[in-house]
Protein backbone atom coordinates (compact mmCIF):
# COMPACT_ATOMS: atom_id res chain seq x y z
CA UNK A 1 0.00 0.00 0.00
CA UNK A 2 2.92 2.24 1.01
CA UNK A 3 6.65 2.70 -0.28
CA UNK A 4 9.25 1.69 2.33
CA UNK A 5 10.05 5.31 2.64
CA UNK A 6 6.29 6.59 3.32
CA UNK A 7 6.20 3.80 5.84
CA UNK A 8 9.20 4.96 7.64
CA UNK A 9 8.21 8.72 7.46
CA UNK A 10 4.53 7.96 8.70
CA UNK A 11 6.11 5.17 12.06
CA UNK A 12 8.48 8.61 12.56
CA UNK A 13 5.80 10.75 12.76
CA UNK A 14 3.63 8.50 14.93
CA UNK A 15 6.42 7.88 17.50
CA UNK A 16 7.07 11.60 17.40
CA UNK A 17 3.55 11.99 18.10
CA UNK A 18 3.51 9.66 21.19
CA UNK A 19 6.49 10.62 22.48
CA UNK A 20 7.04 13.91 25.17
CA UNK A 21 9.02 15.44 27.83
CA UNK A 22 8.10 14.26 31.40
CA UNK A 23 6.54 16.66 33.50
CA UNK A 24 7.85 15.89 37.08
CA UNK A 25 8.51 12.73 38.00
CA UNK A 26 10.62 11.15 40.83
CA UNK A 27 13.92 12.48 42.05
CA UNK A 28 16.16 11.56 39.47
CA UNK A 29 18.84 11.85 41.57
CA UNK A 30 17.38 9.45 44.29
CA UNK A 31 19.66 6.17 45.30
CA UNK A 32 18.69 2.74 45.36
CA UNK A 33 18.69 1.22 48.60
CA UNK A 34 17.51 -2.48 49.36
CA UNK A 35 17.67 -3.48 52.79
CA UNK A 36 20.32 -0.86 53.98
CA UNK A 37 22.36 -2.62 50.65
CA UNK A 38 22.78 0.40 48.27
CA UNK A 39 22.60 -0.85 44.89
CA UNK A 40 24.65 0.96 41.42
CA UNK A 41 22.12 2.36 39.27
CA UNK A 42 24.13 4.64 37.47
CA UNK A 43 27.09 3.70 35.66
CA UNK A 44 29.47 5.31 33.50
CA UNK A 45 29.84 3.62 30.07
CA UNK A 46 32.62 1.76 28.87
CA UNK A 47 34.25 2.80 25.36
CA UNK A 48 32.61 1.48 22.44
CA UNK A 49 29.02 1.59 24.03
CA UNK A 50 25.86 3.31 23.14
CA UNK A 51 25.56 5.03 25.85
CA UNK A 52 26.95 7.78 27.55
CA UNK A 53 25.56 6.36 31.44
CA UNK A 54 23.76 3.32 32.02
CA UNK A 55 20.77 3.83 34.09
CA UNK A 56 18.71 1.22 36.28
CA UNK A 57 14.96 1.15 35.36
CA UNK A 58 14.40 2.30 38.80
CA UNK A 59 15.25 5.80 38.45
CA UNK A 60 12.69 6.15 35.95
CA UNK A 61 9.59 5.37 37.91
CA UNK A 62 7.16 7.23 40.20
CA UNK A 63 8.34 8.06 44.00
CA UNK A 64 5.80 5.37 45.26
CA UNK A 65 6.70 2.68 42.90
CA UNK A 66 10.30 2.96 43.47
CA UNK A 67 9.58 2.54 47.40
CA UNK A 68 8.42 -0.84 47.20
CA UNK A 69 11.35 -1.98 46.14
CA UNK A 70 13.73 -0.76 49.06
CA UNK A 71 11.90 -3.54 51.60
CA UNK A 72 11.92 -6.99 51.06
CA UNK A 73 8.70 -7.10 52.75
CA UNK A 74 7.15 -4.29 51.52
CA UNK A 75 8.23 -5.91 47.66
CA UNK A 76 5.51 -8.47 46.62
CA UNK A 77 8.09 -10.35 44.42
CA UNK A 78 9.17 -11.85 47.84
CA UNK A 79 5.62 -13.69 47.65
CA UNK A 80 7.33 -16.20 45.04
CA UNK A 81 10.42 -15.99 46.34
CA UNK A 82 9.32 -17.71 49.04
CA UNK A 83 7.64 -20.46 46.97
CA UNK A 84 10.27 -20.72 44.84
CA UNK A 85 12.14 -21.52 48.34
CA UNK A 86 10.10 -24.11 49.28
CA UNK A 87 10.15 -25.41 45.27
CA UNK A 88 14.05 -25.47 45.75
CA UNK A 89 14.06 -28.06 48.36
CA UNK A 90 11.02 -30.16 47.12
CA UNK A 91 11.83 -33.53 45.64
CA UNK A 92 10.71 -34.13 42.40
CA UNK A 93 10.19 -36.65 39.19
CA UNK A 94 11.47 -39.93 38.79
CA UNK A 95 15.40 -39.90 40.78
CA UNK A 96 13.66 -38.76 43.54
CA UNK A 97 16.07 -35.14 43.69
CA UNK A 98 14.81 -31.52 44.96
CA UNK A 99 17.33 -28.94 43.80
CA UNK A 100 18.99 -28.70 47.32
CA UNK A 101 20.09 -32.40 46.57
CA UNK A 102 22.74 -31.23 44.70
CA UNK A 103 23.24 -27.84 44.98
CA UNK A 104 22.52 -27.01 48.94
CA UNK A 105 21.80 -23.92 50.15
CA UNK A 106 20.58 -21.72 47.59
CA UNK A 107 22.27 -18.50 48.99
CA UNK A 108 25.45 -20.27 48.65
CA UNK A 109 25.62 -22.10 45.40
CA UNK A 110 23.44 -19.79 43.34
CA UNK A 111 25.52 -16.31 44.18
CA UNK A 112 26.53 -14.80 41.28
CA UNK A 113 25.25 -17.12 39.08
CA UNK A 114 22.60 -14.43 37.24
CA UNK A 115 24.78 -11.86 36.97
CA UNK A 116 27.04 -13.77 34.20
CA UNK A 117 23.59 -15.02 32.32
CA UNK A 118 22.83 -15.85 29.66
CA UNK A 119 25.87 -17.50 28.76
CA UNK A 120 27.33 -19.45 26.28
CA UNK A 121 27.07 -23.81 27.56
CA UNK A 122 29.87 -25.36 26.41
CA UNK A 123 28.12 -29.30 26.48
CA UNK A 124 25.08 -27.84 24.70
CA UNK A 125 27.03 -25.59 22.16
CA UNK A 126 24.29 -23.47 22.34
CA UNK A 127 23.38 -19.89 24.44
CA UNK A 128 21.83 -20.58 27.64
CA UNK A 129 19.50 -18.66 29.87
CA UNK A 130 18.80 -19.55 33.62
CA UNK A 131 15.87 -21.22 32.30
CA UNK A 132 17.84 -23.69 30.16
CA UNK A 133 19.85 -24.34 33.44
CA UNK A 134 17.26 -24.73 35.55
CA UNK A 135 15.15 -27.25 33.03
CA UNK A 136 18.16 -29.13 32.16
CA UNK A 137 18.75 -29.64 35.68
CA UNK A 138 14.67 -30.84 36.79
CA UNK A 139 14.68 -32.78 33.23
CA UNK A 140 18.15 -35.08 33.30
CA UNK A 141 19.43 -34.65 37.46
CA UNK A 142 15.86 -34.71 38.41
CA UNK A 143 13.91 -36.78 35.84
CA UNK A 144 10.78 -34.49 36.14
CA UNK A 145 9.00 -32.40 33.86
CA UNK A 146 10.08 -29.26 32.51
CA UNK A 147 8.92 -26.02 33.46
CA UNK A 148 7.34 -23.66 30.70
CA UNK A 149 9.32 -20.55 30.48
CA UNK A 150 7.66 -17.17 31.15
CA UNK A 151 5.22 -19.48 33.66
CA UNK A 152 5.12 -18.74 38.04
CA UNK A 153 6.85 -21.77 38.91
CA UNK A 154 10.35 -20.73 36.34
CA UNK A 155 9.63 -17.24 36.82
CA UNK A 156 9.53 -17.40 40.84
CA UNK A 157 12.62 -20.05 40.98
CA UNK A 158 14.52 -17.54 38.58
CA UNK A 159 13.93 -14.79 40.80
CA UNK A 160 15.19 -17.02 43.74
CA UNK A 161 18.35 -17.58 41.99
CA UNK A 162 18.80 -14.14 40.55
CA UNK A 163 18.12 -12.87 44.32
CA UNK A 164 21.58 -14.65 45.51
CA UNK A 165 23.32 -12.35 43.37
CA UNK A 166 21.79 -8.90 44.49
CA UNK A 167 23.99 -6.27 44.51
CA UNK A 168 26.64 -7.68 42.27
CA UNK A 169 27.33 -6.44 38.82
CA UNK A 170 25.98 -7.79 35.94
CA UNK A 171 28.41 -8.95 33.57
CA UNK A 172 27.88 -11.22 30.84
CA UNK A 173 30.89 -12.20 28.42
CA UNK A 174 30.33 -11.42 25.02
CA UNK A 175 33.28 -12.24 23.69
CA UNK A 176 34.59 -16.20 21.71
CA UNK A 177 31.48 -18.49 20.83
CA UNK A 178 28.98 -16.11 22.48
CA UNK A 179 30.15 -13.16 20.02
CA UNK A 180 27.73 -14.23 17.40
CA UNK A 181 24.87 -14.33 19.35
CA UNK A 182 25.70 -10.75 20.64
CA UNK A 183 25.92 -9.61 16.62
CA UNK A 184 22.32 -11.40 16.58
CA UNK A 185 20.67 -10.14 19.46
CA UNK A 186 22.57 -6.37 18.10
CA UNK A 187 20.73 -7.00 15.13
CA UNK A 188 17.04 -7.42 16.63
CA UNK A 189 17.57 -4.42 19.10
CA UNK A 190 17.94 -2.33 16.19
CA UNK A 191 15.47 -3.98 13.89
CA UNK A 192 11.81 -2.07 13.28
CA UNK A 193 9.06 -4.10 14.13
CA UNK A 194 5.35 -4.31 13.42
CA UNK A 195 3.08 -2.12 12.37
CA UNK A 196 4.28 0.41 14.12
CA UNK A 197 7.90 0.16 12.61
CA UNK A 198 9.78 0.48 16.29
CA UNK A 199 13.04 -0.69 17.07
CA UNK A 200 13.51 -1.45 20.83
CA UNK A 201 16.33 1.56 20.02
CA UNK A 202 13.96 3.80 19.06
CA UNK A 203 12.30 3.50 22.81
CA UNK A 204 15.02 2.26 25.19
CA UNK A 205 18.01 4.25 23.25
CA UNK A 206 16.40 7.08 21.74
CA UNK A 207 14.01 8.28 23.67
CA UNK A 208 14.80 6.84 27.41
CA UNK A 209 13.49 9.89 30.28
CA UNK A 210 10.49 11.11 27.80
CA UNK A 211 7.27 9.86 28.02
CA UNK A 212 5.41 7.69 25.98
CA UNK A 213 2.11 8.61 26.03
CA UNK A 214 1.97 8.01 29.82
CA UNK A 215 4.88 5.91 30.54
CA UNK A 216 7.73 7.37 31.12
CA UNK A 217 10.42 5.56 28.93
CA UNK A 218 13.71 3.42 30.46
CA UNK A 219 16.55 2.50 28.87
CA UNK A 220 15.03 -0.99 29.58
CA UNK A 221 17.66 -2.56 31.61
CA UNK A 222 17.54 -6.31 32.28
CA UNK A 223 19.56 -6.18 35.70
CA UNK A 224 16.07 -6.17 37.90
CA UNK A 225 13.97 -9.41 36.38
CA UNK A 226 12.51 -10.75 37.18
CA UNK A 227 9.99 -7.83 37.95
CA UNK A 228 6.60 -7.49 39.86
CA UNK A 229 4.45 -5.48 38.02
CA UNK A 230 2.51 -3.10 39.49
CA UNK A 231 0.10 -4.05 36.05
CA UNK A 232 -0.55 -7.64 36.53
CA UNK A 233 0.72 -8.34 40.00
CA UNK A 234 2.98 -11.22 39.16
CA UNK A 235 6.88 -11.89 38.32
CA UNK A 236 7.42 -10.29 34.73
CA UNK A 237 10.51 -12.94 32.94
CA UNK A 238 13.04 -10.86 30.27
CA UNK A 239 11.43 -12.97 27.72
CA UNK A 240 7.82 -12.21 28.72
CA UNK A 241 8.70 -8.31 28.54
CA UNK A 242 10.51 -8.54 25.27
CA UNK A 243 7.74 -10.40 24.14
CA UNK A 244 5.11 -7.69 25.42
CA UNK A 245 7.22 -5.19 23.66
CA UNK A 246 7.52 -6.04 20.42
CA UNK A 247 3.79 -7.32 20.76
CA UNK A 248 2.90 -3.44 21.63
CA UNK A 249 4.87 -2.38 17.77
CA UNK A 250 1.94 -4.62 16.48
CA UNK A 251 3.97 -7.54 15.61
CA UNK A 252 4.19 -10.86 15.42
CA UNK A 253 6.66 -11.51 18.18
CA UNK A 254 9.02 -14.31 18.80
CA UNK A 255 8.33 -16.91 21.80
CA UNK A 256 10.13 -16.93 25.21
CA UNK A 257 12.67 -19.45 25.39
CA UNK A 258 13.53 -18.90 21.75
CA UNK A 259 16.95 -18.34 20.15
CA UNK A 260 16.24 -14.61 19.45
CA UNK A 261 15.17 -14.01 22.54
CA UNK A 262 17.90 -15.38 24.03
CA UNK A 263 20.58 -13.15 21.84
CA UNK A 264 18.49 -10.38 22.47
CA UNK A 265 19.11 -11.13 26.56
CA UNK A 266 22.87 -11.40 25.94
CA UNK A 267 22.89 -8.36 23.89
CA UNK A 268 20.64 -6.24 26.24
CA UNK A 269 22.35 -7.51 29.33
CA UNK A 270 25.46 -6.22 28.07
CA UNK A 271 24.40 -2.74 27.65
CA UNK A 272 23.50 -2.80 31.20
CA UNK A 273 26.86 -4.08 32.17
CA UNK A 274 28.09 -3.01 35.45
CA UNK A 275 24.18 -2.64 36.87
CA UNK A 276 23.71 -3.90 40.31
CA UNK A 277 21.28 -7.12 39.87
CA UNK A 278 17.93 -6.01 41.22
CA UNK A 279 16.14 -9.19 41.24
CA UNK A 280 13.90 -9.16 42.01
CA UNK A 281 12.14 -5.53 41.49
CA UNK A 282 9.33 -3.69 41.35
CA UNK A 283 7.88 -1.86 38.11
CA UNK A 284 4.48 -0.44 36.56
CA UNK B 1 -5.13 4.89 7.56
CA UNK B 2 -9.02 3.69 8.28
CA UNK B 3 -10.25 5.39 11.37
CA UNK B 4 -13.27 3.00 12.92
CA UNK B 5 -16.18 5.03 14.23
CA UNK B 6 -15.03 3.59 17.85
CA UNK B 7 -11.42 5.18 17.35
CA UNK B 8 -13.08 8.54 16.19
CA UNK B 9 -14.89 8.67 19.28
CA UNK B 10 -12.32 7.90 21.43
CA UNK B 11 -9.69 10.82 20.00
CA UNK B 12 -12.52 13.39 19.77
CA UNK B 13 -12.66 14.23 23.63
CA UNK B 14 -15.91 15.21 23.42
CA UNK B 15 -17.02 12.12 22.90
CA UNK B 16 -14.88 10.85 25.61
CA UNK B 17 -16.27 13.27 27.70
CA UNK B 18 -20.12 12.19 26.63
CA UNK B 19 -19.23 8.30 27.28
CA UNK B 20 -17.83 9.12 30.70
CA UNK B 21 -20.60 11.57 32.04
CA UNK B 22 -23.31 9.12 32.89
CA UNK B 23 -20.91 6.82 35.04
CA UNK B 24 -19.57 9.46 36.77
CA UNK B 25 -22.46 10.46 37.98
CA UNK B 26 -23.75 7.19 38.78
CA UNK B 27 -20.68 6.15 40.91
CA UNK B 28 -20.88 9.72 42.94
CA UNK B 29 -24.34 8.68 43.96
CA UNK B 30 -22.87 5.09 45.10
CA UNK B 31 -20.54 7.46 46.94
CA UNK B 32 -22.86 9.82 48.74
CA UNK B 33 -24.63 6.29 49.33
CA UNK B 34 -21.68 4.51 50.88
CA UNK B 35 -20.98 7.67 53.04
CA UNK B 36 -24.73 7.94 54.30
CA UNK B 37 -24.57 4.28 55.51
CA UNK B 38 -21.48 4.31 57.18
CA UNK B 39 -22.50 7.99 58.98
CA UNK B 40 -26.01 7.52 59.11
CA UNK B 41 -26.41 11.06 57.80
CA UNK B 42 -24.37 12.78 60.96
CA UNK B 43 -22.95 16.38 59.47
CA UNK B 44 -18.99 15.88 58.56
CA UNK B 45 -16.36 18.35 59.28
CA UNK B 46 -13.44 18.59 57.26
CA UNK B 47 -10.13 18.63 58.46
CA UNK B 48 -8.94 15.99 60.92
CA UNK B 49 -7.83 13.09 59.15
CA UNK B 50 -4.45 12.69 57.14
CA UNK B 51 -4.97 10.76 53.50
CA UNK B 52 -1.58 10.57 52.19
CA UNK B 53 -2.05 9.35 47.86
CA UNK B 54 0.40 9.54 44.97
CA UNK B 55 -0.51 12.39 43.04
CA UNK B 56 -0.24 10.60 39.80
CA UNK B 57 -0.49 6.18 40.13
CA UNK B 58 1.54 4.78 37.46
CA UNK B 59 -0.47 1.92 37.37
CA UNK B 60 -4.27 1.90 38.75
CA UNK B 61 -3.90 -1.73 39.90
CA UNK B 62 -1.76 -1.03 42.78
CA UNK B 63 -1.98 2.17 44.33
CA UNK B 64 -0.43 2.95 47.98
CA UNK B 65 -2.88 4.37 50.47
CA UNK B 66 -2.03 5.72 54.10
CA UNK B 67 -4.84 7.25 55.96
CA UNK B 68 -4.63 8.15 59.68
CA UNK B 69 -7.36 10.25 62.18
CA UNK B 70 -6.43 11.15 65.72
CA UNK B 71 -9.30 9.60 68.25
CA UNK B 72 -10.97 7.41 65.35
CA UNK B 73 -12.53 4.49 65.94
CA UNK B 74 -13.19 3.32 62.54
CA UNK B 75 -12.28 4.65 58.97
CA UNK B 76 -14.14 4.22 55.54
CA UNK B 77 -12.38 4.23 52.58
CA UNK B 78 -13.85 4.98 49.67
CA UNK B 79 -12.76 5.65 45.10
CA UNK B 80 -15.51 7.77 43.72
CA UNK B 81 -14.21 7.14 40.10
CA UNK B 82 -14.51 2.84 40.42
CA UNK B 83 -17.39 0.89 39.57
CA UNK B 84 -18.43 0.32 43.32
CA UNK B 85 -16.91 3.19 45.64
CA UNK B 86 -15.96 1.24 48.40
CA UNK B 87 -12.50 -0.06 49.08
CA UNK B 88 -12.22 -1.00 52.97
CA UNK B 89 -13.20 0.26 56.67
CA UNK B 90 -10.89 -0.06 59.07
CA UNK B 91 -11.83 -0.68 62.53
CA UNK B 92 -9.94 0.43 65.56
CA UNK B 93 -9.40 -2.19 68.57
CA UNK B 94 -8.37 -1.37 72.06
CA UNK B 95 -4.76 -2.69 71.34
CA UNK B 96 -4.30 -0.74 68.30
CA UNK B 97 -1.11 1.70 68.67
CA UNK B 98 -2.63 3.99 66.73
CA UNK B 99 -5.71 5.04 64.32
CA UNK B 100 -4.08 4.58 60.85
CA UNK B 101 -3.56 1.93 58.52
CA UNK B 102 -1.97 1.59 55.14
CA UNK B 103 -2.96 -0.55 52.06
CA UNK B 104 -2.71 -0.81 48.57
CA UNK B 105 -5.67 0.11 46.29
CA UNK B 106 -7.51 -0.37 42.35
CA UNK B 107 -8.47 2.44 40.67
CA UNK B 108 -10.04 2.20 37.61
CA UNK B 109 -9.08 5.82 36.07
CA UNK B 110 -8.41 9.44 37.59
CA UNK B 111 -10.29 10.04 40.58
CA UNK B 112 -11.11 10.76 44.13
CA UNK B 113 -10.32 8.65 47.50
CA UNK B 114 -12.39 9.69 49.96
CA UNK B 115 -11.81 8.28 53.65
CA UNK B 116 -13.92 9.35 56.26
CA UNK B 117 -13.54 8.80 60.25
CA UNK B 118 -16.12 8.13 63.23
CA UNK B 119 -14.24 9.62 66.09
CA UNK B 120 -14.64 8.39 69.33
CA UNK B 121 -17.30 10.82 70.34
CA UNK B 122 -19.47 9.85 67.67
CA UNK B 123 -18.48 12.94 64.78
CA UNK B 124 -17.53 12.43 61.66
CA UNK B 125 -14.25 14.04 59.41
CA UNK B 126 -13.66 13.48 56.05
CA UNK B 127 -10.45 14.05 53.60
CA UNK B 128 -10.51 13.74 49.61
CA UNK B 129 -7.35 13.56 47.52
CA UNK B 130 -7.55 13.20 43.78
CA UNK B 131 -5.13 10.78 42.38
CA UNK B 132 -4.48 10.62 38.60
CA UNK B 133 -4.31 7.37 37.31
CA UNK B 134 -2.32 6.64 33.63
CA UNK B 135 -3.50 4.73 30.96
CA UNK B 136 -2.39 4.56 27.50
CA UNK B 137 1.21 3.70 28.33
CA UNK B 138 3.24 0.34 27.05
CA UNK B 139 0.60 -2.79 27.91
CA UNK B 140 3.42 -5.10 27.64
CA UNK C 1 -0.10 -19.75 41.29
CA UNK C 2 -3.10 -20.83 43.24
CA UNK C 3 -1.22 -20.88 46.62
CA UNK C 4 -2.20 -18.30 48.91
CA UNK C 5 -0.05 -17.56 51.90
CA UNK C 6 0.54 -15.05 54.28
CA UNK C 7 3.38 -12.85 55.27
CA UNK C 8 3.69 -10.62 58.47
CA UNK C 9 6.53 -8.87 59.65
CA UNK C 10 6.40 -8.39 63.60
CA UNK C 11 9.45 -7.09 65.76
CA UNK C 12 10.72 -10.45 67.62
CA UNK C 13 10.30 -8.17 71.10
CA UNK C 14 8.89 -4.67 72.48
CA UNK C 15 9.09 -2.75 75.71
CA UNK C 16 5.72 -3.19 78.18
CA UNK C 17 3.60 -0.82 76.74
CA UNK C 18 5.27 -0.11 73.16
CA UNK C 19 3.56 1.30 70.13
CA UNK C 20 5.04 -1.25 67.10
CA UNK C 21 4.20 -1.49 63.08
CA UNK C 22 3.18 -4.37 61.79
CA UNK C 23 3.27 -5.21 58.46
CA UNK C 24 1.22 -8.31 56.35
CA UNK C 25 0.76 -9.54 53.15
CA UNK C 26 -1.15 -12.56 51.55
CA UNK C 27 -1.05 -14.43 48.34
CA UNK C 28 -5.01 -14.00 47.08
CA UNK C 29 -5.91 -12.58 43.54
CA UNK C 30 -8.68 -10.53 44.87
CA UNK C 31 -10.74 -11.72 41.75
CA UNK C 32 -12.63 -8.43 41.54
CA UNK C 33 -15.94 -10.24 39.87
CA UNK C 34 -15.63 -7.34 37.35
CA UNK C 35 -14.00 -9.06 34.76
CA UNK C 36 -14.70 -11.70 31.88
CA UNK C 37 -12.73 -15.05 30.59
CA UNK C 38 -11.99 -15.19 27.16
CA UNK C 39 -14.80 -16.53 26.10
CA UNK C 40 -16.90 -13.57 27.73
CA UNK C 41 -18.17 -15.01 30.40
CA UNK C 42 -18.13 -13.01 33.95
CA UNK C 43 -14.88 -14.44 35.97
CA UNK C 44 -17.03 -15.00 39.87
CA UNK C 45 -15.72 -12.71 42.66
CA UNK C 46 -12.98 -14.36 44.97
CA UNK C 47 -11.88 -11.91 47.13
CA UNK C 48 -10.38 -11.70 51.23
CA UNK C 49 -13.23 -10.10 52.17
CA UNK C 50 -12.11 -9.28 55.88
CA UNK C 51 -8.84 -9.10 58.08
CA UNK C 52 -8.23 -9.37 61.77
CA UNK C 53 -5.30 -8.69 64.05
CA UNK C 54 -5.52 -9.26 67.64
CA UNK C 55 -2.86 -9.71 70.35
CA UNK C 56 -3.91 -12.10 73.44
CA UNK C 57 -7.35 -12.68 72.16
CA UNK C 58 -7.83 -8.55 72.46
CA UNK C 59 -8.28 -6.89 68.83
CA UNK C 60 -5.94 -4.68 67.31
CA UNK C 61 -7.45 -3.65 63.58
CA UNK C 62 -10.17 -5.27 61.58
CA UNK C 63 -11.09 -4.44 57.91
CA UNK C 64 -14.02 -5.31 55.68
CA UNK C 65 -12.70 -5.23 52.33
CA UNK C 66 -13.76 -4.42 49.38
CA UNK C 67 -13.25 -5.72 45.58
CA UNK C 68 -11.09 -2.32 45.09
CA UNK C 69 -8.09 -3.67 47.03
CA UNK C 70 -4.94 -4.93 45.15
CA UNK C 71 -4.22 -8.15 44.51
CA UNK C 72 -1.50 -9.72 47.07
CA UNK C 73 -3.70 -7.45 49.64
CA UNK C 74 -0.99 -5.75 51.99
CA UNK C 75 -1.87 -3.72 55.08
CA UNK C 76 0.41 -1.68 57.49
CA UNK C 77 -0.73 -0.54 61.43
CA UNK C 78 0.37 0.13 64.81
CA UNK C 79 -0.33 -2.33 67.54
CA UNK C 80 0.59 -1.63 71.08
CA UNK C 81 2.21 -4.05 72.92
CA UNK C 82 1.14 -4.62 76.68
CA UNK C 83 2.76 -7.71 77.65
CA UNK C 84 4.69 -10.60 76.14
CA UNK C 85 2.33 -13.00 74.27
CA UNK C 86 1.26 -13.62 70.49
CA UNK C 87 -0.63 -12.31 67.44
CA UNK C 88 -3.11 -13.83 65.28
CA UNK C 89 -3.82 -12.49 61.87
CA UNK C 90 -6.75 -13.95 59.78
CA UNK C 91 -7.94 -13.33 56.44
CA UNK C 92 -11.75 -14.49 55.04
CA UNK C 93 -11.96 -15.69 51.72
CA UNK C 94 -15.64 -15.18 49.93
CA UNK C 95 -15.49 -19.34 49.88
CA UNK C 96 -15.08 -19.49 53.56
CA UNK C 97 -11.64 -20.31 53.84
CA UNK C 98 -10.30 -18.58 57.03
CA UNK C 99 -6.36 -17.99 56.59
CA UNK C 100 -4.22 -17.59 59.56
CA UNK C 101 -0.68 -16.46 60.47
CA UNK C 102 0.79 -16.27 64.19
CA UNK C 103 3.68 -14.31 65.63
CA UNK C 104 5.08 -14.33 69.04
CA UNK C 105 6.52 -11.22 70.70
CA UNK C 106 8.87 -11.17 73.67
CA UNK C 107 9.27 -7.92 76.42
CA UNK C 108 12.42 -6.57 77.15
Amino acid sequence: MFKASQKLAIAALALGALVSAPAAWADEEADLIINGEKMDIRVEAPEGHPLDEILSGWIFRTDETQALETDDFDNPSFIFVEQAQEAWSTVEGEAGKSCESCHGDVAESMKGVRAAMPKYNEQAKDLWSLENYINSCRTERMQAKPWKWAKADMDAMVALIGLQSRGMPMSVKVDGPAAEYFKKGEEIYYTRFGQLELSCANCHEDNYGNMIRADHLSQGQINGFPTYRLKNTKLNSIHARFKGCIRDTRAETFSPGSEEFRALELYVAWRGQGLSIETPSVRQ
Amino acid sequence: MNITRREALLIGAGGAVMLALPSIAQAKGLTEEAIASFTGGAPIAEGGVDLNTPEIAENGNTVPVEVSAEGATAILLLADGNPTPGVATFHFGPLAGSSSASTRIRLSKTQNVVAIAKMADGSFAKATREVKVTIGGCGG
Amino acid sequence: MAKIKPRVKVPSKAEAGEVITIKTLISHPMESGQRKDKSGNPIPRKIINKFVASFNGQEVISADLAPAVSSNPYFQFEAKVPEAGEFLFQWTDDDGSVYEAKKKIKIG
